[in-house]
């Protein structure tokens, strides 16, 4: 599976007055690979995902699948956002089978396959539990579990660890990694954390502030698990290139 | 039980300042009878007052069910269809202002002097608070939520029956506490009007009687109606909502 974006452009009307939002945004993801998209906060990486997605329709622009051109990436999306978007009234198992439960795939077999996922991703003796009952993490690795439950080659993930502390996240991106790996997933990973995208990315896009252009592209080729300390000159790089996007934002006195 | 035993010591030292205000004032009976006094009436009475309560619980019921029925179908369609929503929602709101009282006679000449006039009016009553909470709802369903259905090609049904519903549930079952607890108002004021039996009926004819002592029973009565179908609606929500209880 290869995904291919051409020129998308988009813009927002706010208050009657128009916002643009994404310009000519153009880059492509191999098949199994790891792609993260970092960029000073409220620059439209989420944009970006939505549209692929297919929440929103682009102004201008394409995307092709195989080759193929598509009006989105729907068929082929698993998401994942900061939000764990559990539903209260459903048990762990519950709420992780919801896709193949709406697929009207057999209940059973995916009961099954589910309680062997959330165990691995060490929920065992949770099944039953409701996500009130579980610490942030823990919900998360359900979503997590539930995003894998999806049975679709691409995942598109929204800062999905965003709302964790630094150790609980720290475990996660070790958990996505193993899953990326052992599932070989295409990954689509938006964040405004440097150290998440130089810990789990193929190529890191980096965006400017809005409206969003590709600014620089980075290709790691360290095997993971990494180790930050080897990766300081690069953090340093793309640390300033952010800083010099939010202080072009705060001179032109937009926020 | 524990929780309330701290308004079971509040009711009772009401009722002994009561009891011995009375005993000291020497208040006439056919004023202010004392607890002692109606305590007797509610126990000797008790097969006049069973009788008239089943007649008024019945309206309460009924009327209920009726408002419940209505209300949650009319919220689904005002959810539904913003435009009903618009042409309705106002109406409802507006309705409000106007006193039940004023209605009531207008009830018992369209809808006779039995049955059908108190439960008309009960609903009207329990009405307000079912539509708007249940209306609220089903618009309390995250958004986000619904997106990632979509996205795993759920259909409106889907989305209805595993989203939106189980997220009005609560806003739902807090409508029908609400309403059941007025449900007593609407049966009690169109026994007034016209009736031939109730407990509102029984308060009226007790008063032209100065039975001051039957009054009381009868409010007693018709409190332990309106507790006992607000705690079976109690009830029905740990029930319903599980996930709630843990």
């Amino acid at each position: 599976m290869e995904i291919e974006v051409k020129n998308l452009s988009m813009s927002f009307e706010i208050n009657g007055s128009h916002l643009p939002v994404l310009e000519n945004i153009s880059f492509s993801v191999a098949e199994g690979e790891f792609l993260t998209i970092i960029g000073p906060s409220g620059c439209g990486k989420s944009t970006i995902l939505n549209i692929l997605a297919g929440f929103i329709t682009p102004e201008i622009g394409a995307i092709y699948l195989d080759g193929q051109r598509v009006k989105n990436l729907q068929q082929v999306t698993a998401y994942m956002v900061q939000k764990d978007l559990l539903l209260p009234w459903r048990t762990v198992l519950s709420n992780t089978i919801l896709a193949p439960e709406l697929r009207g795939e057999d209940i059973k077999r995916a009961r099954e396959e589910a309680s062997n996922l959330l165990e691995n991703f060490g929920l065992t003796g949770f099944l039953n539990s409701y996500p009130s009952e579980l610490s942030g993490g823990m919900r998360q690795r359900v979503a997590l579990a539930r995003t894998l439950m999806f049975k679709r080659p691409l995942l598109l993930l929204d800062e999905p660890f965003g709302a964790l502390d630094a150790m609980t996240r720290f475990v996660l991106q070790n958990l996505l990694i193993k899953v990326w790996q052992k599932y070989k997933k295409t990954v689509i990973f938006v964040t405004h954390d440097i150290d998440e995208a130089l810990l789990l990315s193929d190529r890191i896009i980096v965006l400017s502030a809005r409206p969003a252009r590709i600014k620089s592209i980075y290709t790691l080729k360290s095997e993971r698990p990494r180790d930050l300390a080897s990766l300081v000159k690069l953090k340093k790089e793309i640390f300033d290139e952010l800083k010099e996007e939010m202080e072009r934002v705060f001179s032109n006195g937009k926020i | 039980m524990g929780k309330y035993k701290k308004s079971g010591i509040l009711i009772l030292i009401i009722l002994l300042i009561w009891e011995i205000g009375v005993r000291v004032s020497h208040v006439p009976y056919y004023v202010l009878p004392a607890p002692s006094k109606i305590l007797i009436t509610v126990v000797t009475q008790s097969p006049l007052l069973l009788k008239h309560s089943f007649y008024t619980l019945t309206e309460m019921v009924l009327g209920f069910l009726l408002a419940f029925t209505t209300g949650s179908l009319l919220a689904f369609f005002m959810f539904k269809y913003p435009s009903v929503e618009q042409a309705f929602y106002p109406i409802i709101i507006g309705s409000q202002s106007i006193p039940v009282f004023a209605i009531a006679p207008l009830l018992v000449l369209w809808f006779g002097y039995g049955l059908n006039s108190k439960i008309v009016m009960t609903a009207l009553i329990v009405f307000f608070p079912i539509t708007v909470n249940t209306l609220e709802g089903l618009k309390s369903a995250d958004p986000d939520v619904v997106k990632l259905f979509k996205l795993m090609g759920a259909s409106d049904y889907q989305i209805l029956k595993k989203v939106r519903i189980p997220a009005a549930l609560p806003f739902i079952l807090t409508g029908s506490k609400i309403g059941i607890s007025v449900s007593t108002i609407g049966a009690v004021i169109g026994e007034w009007v016209g009736s031939k039996y109730g407990l509102g009926y029984l308060m009226l004819h007790a008063n032209a009687q100065l039975k001051v002592d039957l009054i009381f029973a009868a409010i007693f009565y018709l409190t332990l109606m309106g507790v006992g179908l607000f705690s079976i609606v109690s009830l029905s929500e740990k029930l319903l909502m599980p996930w709630k209880r843990r």
